[in-house]
């Protein structure tokens, strides 16, 4: 296998997350719904990176991504890069960035918040991006990344 | 500095100058106090759960301005005993009375009551969360005993992990460059969320488990209570409840300007001896209650 790449198929149309931290390349594929997508998928983890060491790419053809989950993403995998694909050429590419404020994406771990006692939307305070550390607008917890479990 | 319609919810909303402002303002009201400041207006006090000495002194300092009350102090009389959410009690209050001013045992209702309402919102305590008013109460007695708020020596002890009164208070003594020495056991230390936002803000603490390895350094000590009721095992209750009690042994140990202060209710934390000593202002402190919580009233009605 010497000098040989396995290589990963190009798509035509769609979104190539790259730069994931290979422990949360799963978390992404949760967080994007793709067990359930009947497109082409290409998910690869632990791939060699000069950045991360180790990182995790996914490739989803025919799918572009809205600025929830761009956001999603970016609290997961804050180093994460996003390209678009057209034709099979990089249309677009981008950093994902942790938005200052997040809107009903992160559920609040304090049970007794009263977001989960009465089922309202979250509102989180981004206080640092990488290690994520937020706290709840309304019981004022502080969370980090380990702690975060989408809405 | 304009504080009409401004919720008053958690310390953390406030500046450094917006405290200052409402401990001079407090000052004023309390030595020259006008009975019909409010004249006219209503407060609507909703306690979803029981409070005495928080209810009862809003009640008065509203009543002592002029104004009328009107509220609950027992949720298992209301409709949302019905099922009615939050959201609509409040929607309710608001067309009722010109502020509302709200206790629960839920974190972040009353944060959550303010943006349903249209009228300001004052918090008297969510759960383990916030309690701004005793902070600003708290704040006003230490001013008036020790003449300043700036580089002073205080002592926190006893239930450091849930004591709402013993957060807010140490993240509000952080803009007057207090150094911070938390007393507990092991188990009831200060959590640590609020030790790193202190460190980030460069300011000094120490935690001890023994009272008078520290005692002597101290101008104030806020002493607190063991909640019973924030222990979802009475077994672990039982080992910390009357770990520390404060007795007369306690004046060989200190300073001579040392003052006490306590949030109250007490249970058998300060010893009856004690009371009588220049050191005790927990009773005073409570009353201080009454011209804090008329200034927080008056200022967010615009009075």
């Amino acid at each position: 296998m010497k000098g040989k790449t396995f290589k990963i198929s190009a798509i035509k149309e769609g979104t190539v997350i790259d730069h994931i931290s290979a422990d949360h390349t799963f978390k992404v594929v949760d967080i994007l719904n793709l067990k359930g997508f009947d497109n082409v998928v290409t998910v690869g983890m632990n791939l060699e990176s000069k950045k991360l060491g180790k990182k995790g790419l996914i490739k989803i053809g025919g799918r572009h991504l809205t600025k929830e989950e761009v956001d999603m993403i970016a609290i997961i995998a804050p180093k994460a890069k996003i390209n678009i694909i057209k034709d099979y050429n990089v249309k677009d590419k981008f950093r994902v960035k942790i938005p200052n404020v997040i809107h009903n994406i992160i559920k609040c771990a304090n049970t007794n918040c009263v977001t989960n006692v009465y089922k309202v939307p979250t509102k989180f305070h981004v206080l640092k991006g990488d290690p994520l550390k937020i706290r709840c607008h309304y019981c004022e917890r502080l969370m980090d990344i380990e702690e975060v479990e989408m809405v | 500095m304009d504080f009409k319609n401004r919720d008053i919810i958690s310390i953390r909303d406030f500046s450094k100058d917006e405290i200052l402002h409402i401990l001079e303002t407090s000052k004023k009201i309390e030595s020259k106090p006008d009975p019909e400041l409010l004249k006219n207006k209503i407060m609507a006090s909703l306690f979803f759960e029981p409070s005495t000495r928080t209810r009862m002194s809003f009640e008065s300092a509203m009543r002592r301005l002029g104004g009328n009350v009107i509220g609950f102090d027992d949720p298992n009389t209301t409709s949302l005993k019905k099922g009615e959410t939050l959201w609509d009690t409040i929607k309710m209050a608001e067309s009722y009375s010109d502020v509302i001013v709200i206790r629960s045992p839920i974190e972040g209702a009353s944060r959550l009551a303010a943006e349903a309402a249209k009228v300001p919102v004052i918090n008297a305590g969510d759960g383990a969360n916030q309690h701004p008013t005793q902070t600003l109460l708290d704040l006003y007695t230490i001013l008036k005993e020790k003449k300043t708020l700036e580089n002073l020596n205080v002592g926190f002890l006893g239930d450091l992990k849930y004591g709402r009164a013993v957060h807010s208070l140490a993240i509000a003594l952080s803009h007057f460059n207090a150094r911070m020495f938390f007393i507990s056991p092991k188990a009831l230390k200060m959590p640590d969320s609020y030790l790193e936002e202190l460190e980030q803000k460069g300011i000094w603490y120490r935690e001890e488990e023994d009272l008078f390895k520290v005692s002597r350094e101290l101008d104030i000590l806020y002493a607190t209570r063991i909640q019973k009721e924030r222990f979802p095992d009475p077994l672990e209750y039982k080992k910390y409840a009357g770990v520390y009690r404060l007795d007369r042994k306690l004046l060989d140990h200190i300073k001579p300007g040392l003052r006490i202060l306590h949030p109250l209710p007490r249970v058998d934390e300060i010893h009856p001896e004690l009371d009588d000593t220049k050191h005790a202002v927990y009773f005073e402190q409570a009353k201080n209650g009454i011209p804090v919580r008329q200034t927080i009233l008056a200022l967010v009605l615009g009075g």
